[in-house]
């Protein structure tokens, strides 16, 4: 039997196994609509935004490791989503985004809601498509779905004209994709994983540090057991928390601009450097001239482009995370060279008096809100098993440094692009995959704002999500820039009127409160994470002054960390540029 | 380190769009190219392209890897990492009136090239060869004598039996 484009596209979603569709409806998109009004395998959520849409899909994506889905309309539609496939394309999380188009014999003409999808979309994804033919449709998909899913994952738009959707064709969903030009690799060459290993054997200060690669290539297990097995510290970036667990000994909190003394001072200090589903980015690195001056590396990526791009190496293993990791074991374990316990016991110790720092300690307060105190009770009260989104500012540094996640995938923020607004809709899609699970959005009364029309998608769903807003009045990652390096002029980075944020919550529909005493934090944290069916927005008075260290400067080493005014003991020049 | 000059040779699906994932990438992310041609080649699902383009070593490292990360790109090979042949041709009207006439000419023989177009003040010549082998000819003409050049861009291949193949 022959079936319209869209009813195929529908069919093509469900034997894809895609449980939940995130998009907005609008004239180009109308037959796709249609179909899905008539079928019950797909569940579409009506957000209130395009972006919204992206994030919620991205934020379901990266809780799950299964492809987010979205579908909008062509023209306005389309470009809303631009900012939510940036952000997903720069973590490498896959998603398959349909944008519907105008129809085919009016592309070119600037029809009404036309935009060149695909053109605008090209910088910003991993591959794309515009479908020509009904007859290619299904194959399309499944191509967008493979393409997105595998290798280094990312993001795949797929653009529908119109006239596509109401053509018929017979329909049957390949099995496989097959493409001749794409095939990514997942054995890592046996003589590099043999030299890598021999080098990390031979080291007497040795580090590793991982990435979201790890979290990506589901190698969370091999890379645990792998460093156990070894003994030696690790550090993991922004995106890579959560995939080797934070309350273990060996862990030394995360590394980089707002990393730990012992992160940044073992990467400094170490003579080999392992690093694992990391691309070596400037936020990580600091001033590449003085970066791991004493290391020789051995890097472990699955994208070819990702190794020797900002950092030479001297080991290159192109491979899936898990499978080198795991070979990397076997010969460990097979090998006559043991680790030099010797030297390993003097390098712990060294680390150990960088940890005996606490460069997370933060001035207490009985009066101001302390924003890392809030992120401790968070920690505490979830048990540390909370699924938690960020935006991007202070609060988003606070909560890599206060909330110790133990697993992964639990840790959802928005890494490589820094995407203000990503937050609260990509709670949404975490909340989607995991109904029962506490989900927790960690915000900014200046982030928040960008998305914040997502509540009532929230309401409509029912969605119990706790926000929880930082809300120190201030851009604040901004303010401690300006106040850092612009001899505190603070230009445009304090906002004169900000709304009521617990009447706003109420006109939603949802329970708001606001806290002003740090007496009330853990009080009101209970009772809102005890109301399991409600979404509660917690607004969170806290110190304005507030900045975020240990912090290495633009332009800075790892070793030239400005740490906390109250750190006792401070080697590192204190000075700010 | 030194900005030597590459000559990286592409199959590529002959797809709407292909050409400008390539083109995009190489100025999103600040790649130079010098030249770059693309045509159809005998199996009419792919398309030759040829790009010549400099950088460091480390560049041209990412130049080829960022390339062979397009799905469109089905395989690639840099040129002058072997012995290779490379042709240009360039279309060239010239100012060739008088006694410049034979002079004209006579430079159009020393080339090798031929002169296709004739007025009675101007001649349209082709000449073919390397890049460079252009550019010595383009200096020897009169100042003031070109009316118009065409560079078809560089086009290349592997000497011998080494073959860029699906
Ligand atoms: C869409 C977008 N616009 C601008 C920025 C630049 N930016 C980074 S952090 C920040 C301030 C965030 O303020 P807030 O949400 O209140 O968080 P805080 O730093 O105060 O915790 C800004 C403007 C960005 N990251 N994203
Ligand atoms: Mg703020």
């Amino acid at each position: 039997m022959e079936l319209t484009g869209a009813d195929i596209f529908v069919r093509c979603l469900a034997d894809e196994g895609v449980e939940h569709l995130f998009g907005y409806p609008g004239g180009a998109a109308l037959h796709l609509y249609d179909a899905l009004y008539t079928q019950d395998k797909v569940q579409h959520i009506l957000v209130r935004h395009e972006q919204g849409a992206t994030h919620a899909a991205d934020g379901y994506a990266r809780s799950t490791g299964k492809p987010g889905v979205v579908l909008v309309t062509s023209g306005p539609g389309a470009t809303n989503t631009v900012t939510g496939i940036a952000t997903a394309y720069m973590d490498s999380i896959p998603l398959v985004v349909f944008t519907a188009q105008v129809a085919s014999a009016l592309i070119g003409d600037d029809a009404f809601q036309e935009v060149d999808s695909v053109g605008i979309t090209r910088p910003c994804v991993k591959h794309n498509f515009l479908v020509r033919d009904v007859r290619d449709l299904a194959v399309t998909i499944k191509k967008a779905f493979y393409i997105a899913t595998s290798g280094r994952p990312g993001p795949v738009v797929v653009d529908v004209p119109k006239d596509i959707t109401a053509n018929k064709t017979e329909y049957a969903y390949p099995e496989t994709a097959f493409i001749r030009s794409y095939s990514p690799v997942k054995e890592g060459d046996p003589a590099q994983i043999k030299k890598g290993v021999e080098l990390l054997l031979a080291a007497k200060r040795p580090m590793i540090y991982t990435g979201g690669g790890i979290v990506l290539g589901e190698a969370s297990a091999s890379l645990t057991a792998f460093v156990r097995e070894l003994g030696y510290p690790i550090t993991n970036t922004l995106m890579g928390l959560g995939s080797y667990p934070a309350t273990d000994s060996l862990f030394l909190g995360m590394l980089g601009m707002h990393g730990t003394y012992e992160a940044n001072m073992a990467m400094h200090e170490c003579d080999v450097l392992l690093a694992v589903g990391a691309r070596f980015d400037d936020r990580i690195t600091g001033e590449l001239a003085k970066f791991c001056p004493h290391a020789r590396i051995v890097h472990v990526d699955v994208d070819p482009s990702s190794i020797g791009k900002t950092v030479p190496v001297e080991v290159s293993i192109v491979g899936d995370a898990d499978t080198v990791l795991q070979d990397m074991m076997k010969r460990v374990k097979a090998s006559d060279i043991k680790p030099d316990s010797q030297a390993l016991k003097s390098w712990w110790q060294q680390i150990e008096e960088w940890r005996g720092l606490k460069c997370l300690t933060y001035q207490k307060s009985d009066e101001l809100i302390k924003p890392q105190y809030v992120l401790e009770q968070l920690y505490e009260l979830t048990g540390g098993d909370a699924y938690v989104t960020s935006d991007v500012g202070q609060h988003q540094m606070w909560t890599a440094q206060f909330y110790k996640f133990d697993q992964p995938r639990r840790w959802i923020n928005s890494g490589g692009l820094g995407t203000m607004g990503f937050g609260l809709p990509a709670a949404m899609g975490v909340q989607f995959a995991h109904p029962e699970a506490t989900v927790a959005c960690v915000t900014g009364e200046a982030s928040i704002q960008m998305c914040i029309q997502e509540l009532s998608t929230c309401k409509q769903y029912a969605l119990p999500i706790k926000v929880i807003n930082l809300n120190n009045r201030y851009m604040g990652m901004v303010r401690q820039w300006q106040e850092f390096f612009y001899e505190r002029r603070y230009s445009h980075s304090y906002m004169e009127a900000l709304p009521d944020f617990t009447k706003l919550a109420e006109s939603y529909g949802h329970v708001g409160f606001q806290i002003t005493k740090p007496s009330d934090v853990e009080g009101v944290l209970k009772e809102a994470l005890g109301m399991k069916d409600r979404l509660v927005f917690m607004d969170f008075i806290t110190d304005q002054k507030e900045n975020v260290f240990p912090m290495v400067a633009a332009g800075k080493g790892h070793h030239e960390m400005h740490l906390a005014p109250c750190n006792a003991v401070v080697p590192t020049d204190r000075e700010l540029a | 380190m030194s900005d030597d000059r590459h000559i990286i040779s592409i199959l590529l699906e002959n797809e709407a769009g292909a050409l400008s994932r390539v083109a995009g990438l190489f100025s999103a992310r600040g790649y130079n190219i010098q030249s770059l041609t693309v045509a159809p080649t005998e199996d009419e699902t792919l398309s030759r392209m040829t790009i010549v383009t400099s950088g460091s070593e480390r560049v041209i490292e990412q130049i080829t890897k960022q390339l062979n990360k397009l799905v469109d790109v089905v395989r690639l090979v840099d040129l002058t990492e072997g012995p290779h042949i490379e042709r240009e041709m360039m279309l060239i009207k010239v100012r060739a009136e008088g006694s410049l006439r034979d002079e004209v000419k006579r430079l159009v023989d020393i080339f090798r090239g031929r002169v296709i177009d004739v007025t009675d003040a101007f001649y349209t010549i082709e000449v073919t060869g390397t890049g460079s082998k252009l550019d010595a000819y383009l200096e020897t003409l009169p100042t003031g004598s070109i009316m118009e050049t065409v560079r078809s861009g560089v086009s290349g291949i592997a000497r011998g039996e080494r073959g860029l193949q699906v």
